[in-house]
């Protein structure tokens, strides 16, 4: 029974979050108008991401310091879960844009941290993908998961404090806490982010399941 | 440490010797400026003469740094690996890559002036962030060899897992040396002089750190 609980809070809280999102209350704001609905799904997809990438992390990692193939398994898969949610944020990170900003992509230091993100990631599956040999391709992708994982951060977290970015929080723009979410989108915003995050960690436990079970058969 | 130092000596006199490499790297930069000269003809707009100028170094530090470790044969492999720490070797390649990306920068910068002309208010600042640039594309760069080295791979891997973490270095190199050409005023380029100076030392530990692993695959 305590094994199912946490997807059942996942499926409710992201229904909730649907359903909420769509027909609560909002602040009516110059503009955002009623995109505003969007923070409900766009900023908890890069939250789930950065979630994903650090479990990622985290088993690279482990990885070397024991050397399993399992914690190299987890780590490949988390990336790629954190990709698919990369993909879903930046895709509704632009239909917001297009209607907010006036075009698809702007040149903001944000969209270019993530767009870069992207790259990087796509990069480590090449590079997985080029290594044919197990344990070596294991320790490689490890290694350069961290090493790009380190110069990421720089990228999203510091850089664009450096420079004026449209997003809410950088150069000058307020934080999204001080002037957007009232109390009423609090109650939703927390519980999408939660919701999703489960959602994503849910993902993850099915595709590991479906890789230890597709190496056993082909052995 | 002396060690590091006979590295660095070892690699300095090898790369004298064949002189092909080094001058290769050269002709490199010096057609793709030319190249450059004959496709603009007059840069007036400064951004684009710096933005053009670090792309140009990019690609050059790609290529000259490229063949650090794959040029090795297995038997020289094979002795380092009996007679060296990893973080000996790592530590030298960098350091003699730094040197070499110094070296090449510098005449970068030169022959970029003699064709495009010097648009630098600022020259002093502007070497200092050459100098921080090349040393930080050595450094990642000499990582990513290694990396690339031992996954069997070409220049075309090197390339794909270089080019986005390199990122955030160019982006705040263009952004620093951007400053130094208009002339801005020390306290105006200090967030990103420390942001390079971290970003350096953050790539130098996580090499020295990780070199090992890659070491043992």
């Amino acid at each position: 029974m305590m094994r199912y609980v946490w997807k059942i809070a996942a499926a409710l809280l992201v229904y909730y979050s649907l359903v909420a999102g769509l027909t609560g209350e909002v602040p009516r704001m110059a503009i955002l108008n009623e995109t505003i609905r969007n923070i409900y799904f766009h900023v908890p997809m890069w939250f789930t991401m950065m979630a994903l990438f650090l479990v990622s992390l985290i088993y690279s990692l482990k990885y070397l310091s024991g050397s399993s193939p399992d914690h190299d398994l987890v780590a490949a898969e988390a990336a790629r879960v954190a990709m698919v949610f990369g993909i879903a944020g930046l895709l509704t990170g632009m239909l917001w844009a297009r209607f907010t900003w006036g075009a698809w992509w702007v040149n903001d230091t944000k969209l270019n941290g993530s767009a870069a993100t992207m790259l990087v990631y796509a990069a480590y599956f090449i590079l997985r993908n080029s290594v044919p040999e197990k344990q070596k391709r294991a320790r490689l992708s490890a290694v350069y998961a961290i090493f790009s994982f380190s110069l990421m951060i720089v990228f999203i977290m510091v850089l664009p404090r450096l420079t004026d970015s449209l997003h809410p929080g950088n150069g000058g723009n307020p934080a999204f806490g001080s002037y957007d979410l009232d109390s009423r989108m609090r109650a939703v915003f927390y519980p999408a982010v939660a919701g999703w995050i489960l959602v994503g960690l849910w993902i993850l436990q099915i595709r590991i399941r479906t890789r230890k079970l597709e190496n056993t058969v082909s052995i | 440490m002396r060690n590091i130092f006979t590295l660095v000596g070892k690699e300095i006199t090898l790369e004298w010797r064949n002189k092909y490499a080094l001058s290769g790297v050269f002709i490199y930069v010096i057609s793709t400026i030319f190249i450059c000269y004959n496709a603009f003809r007059q840069m007036i707009d400064p951004q684009a003469w710096n933005a053009l100028f670090w792309i140009i170094l990019l690609f050059a530090a790609v290529n000259a740094v490229a063949k650090s470790f794959m040029q090795e044969t297995r038997g020289l492999q094979l002795f380092y690996y009996s007679f060296l720490d990893p973080q000996q070797v790592i530590l030298a390649r960098i350091v003699y890559n730094s040197v070499l990306m110094t070296v090449i920068s510098l005449a970068s910068f030169g022959f970029y002036t003699v064709f495009l002309g010097n648009l630098v208010a600022d020259v002093p600042m502007f070497l200092l962030g050459l100098l921080l640039g090349s040393t930080g594309f050595a450094a990642v760069l000499t990582l990513v060899s290694a990396i690339a080295s031992r996954a069997g791979n070409s220049a075309s891997l090197m390339a794909v897992l270089s080019f986005p973490i390199l990122l955030p270095l160019l982006i705040t190199v263009i952004r620093f040396s951007r400053n130094a050409m208009e002339g801005f005023s020390w306290s105006v380029n200090n967030p990103h002089l420390l942001v390079l100076l971290s970003l350096n030392a953050l790539v130098i530990a996580l090499a020295y750190l990780l070199f090992p692993y890659i070491w043992k695959a």
